[in-house]
C-alpha cells in the first residue's frame, strides 16, 4: 500500500515537473515562463519528496524530506522574485500581447526604489507644469 | 514500471530545460531554465534514491537544493547590478 502511494506521488510530481518544463520551453516571454516554472516545480519537488518519504518510511528520511520541502517553499518564491525584479530592471521585453504593465513608471531607474501611485502622479503633474 | 515512466517524464523535463537554456533570447531566460533544471535534478536524485534503495542520496538532494538557491540569487544580483550591457536601450 505504501509502495503504491509512493509510486503514485512520485509519478504525479514528475508529471508536474514535465508540465513546468513544457511551460518554460513554450511560453512566449520571460515572466510567463517564470509563472509556469516556479509554482509547479515547487509542488513537483514536494510531491516527489513525499513519495520518497513514504517509500522508506523511516523517521530520518521523513525529516529530510520535510526539511527539503520547507526549504524549497521558503526559497523558490524569493529567488523567483529577485530574478523577475532584476529582469524588469534590465529591460527584458514583455510579450507583444501584454495588455497592461502595472509597474511602468513606478520604479526609480537610478535607485531601484518602488514609488507609490501618488508620487508618480506628482511627478507627472510636475513634468506637465515644467514643460 | 511506473518508476521508469517517472524517470522518463523527468528526462523529458531536463531536455526541455536544456532547450530553453540553449535558445533563451536573454540572460534571465537562461537563468530561469537553469533554476528549473536544478529543481528537476533534485527530484531526479530523490527518484534515483528510491530506485536504488539507498537513503543516503537524499542528502545530496538537500545540498543541491541549498546550492541552487544561492546560484539563482547570485545570477539575479549580477543582472540587477550589471544590467545587460550588450542591449542598446
Amino acid at each position: 500500500m505504501a509502495q503504491n502511494l509512493s509510486a503514485f506521488l512520485m509519478f504525479l510530481g514528475a508529471l508536474l515537473m514535465f508540465i513546468a518544463a513544457l511551460g518554460v520551453a513554450r511560453m512566449p516571454d520571460l515572466f510567463t515562463r517564470m509563472h509556469s516554472s516556479t509554482k509547479s516545480a515547487t509542488l513537483g519537488v514536494g510531491l516527489i519528496m513525499m513519495g520518497a518519504a513514504f517509500h522508506f518510511g523511516e523517521v530520518g528520511m521523513t525529516m529530510r524530506a520535510v526539511a527539503i520541502i520547507v526549504f524549497l517553499f521558503l526559497t523558490a518564491p524569493v529567488a523567483a522574485h529577485m530574478l523577475g525584479r532584476a529582469a524588469y530592471f534590465a529591460g527584458v521585453p514583455l510579450w507583444e500581447g501584454t495588455l497592461s504593465d502595472a509597474l511602468r513608471g513606478h520604479y526609480d531607474r537610478r535607485t531601484h526604489r518602488l514609488l507609490s501611485d501618488e508620487t508618480v502622479q506628482e511627478q507627472l503633474t510636475e513634468g506637465d507644469t515644467a514643460s | 514500471m511506473i518508476l521508469w515512466l517517472t524517470i522518463g517524464f523527468l528526462v523529458a523535463a531536463v531536455l526541455l530545460c536544456l532547450f530553453r537554456v540553449a535558445r533563451g533570447p536573454s540572460l534571465p531566460d537562461r537563468v530561469v531554465g537553469l533554476d528549473l533544471l536544478s529543481s528537476v535534478t533534485v527530484g531526479f536524485i530523490a527518484v534515483y534514491a528510491v530506485v536504488s534503495g539507498e537513503m543516503i542520496y537524499i542528502d545530496v538532494a538537500t545540498v543541491l537544493a541549498l546550492i541552487a538557491f544561492l546560484g539563482t540569487v547570485a545570477f539575479a544580483y549580477f543582472i540587477e547590478k550589471g544590467g545587460m550591457p550588450w542591449r542598446k536601450t
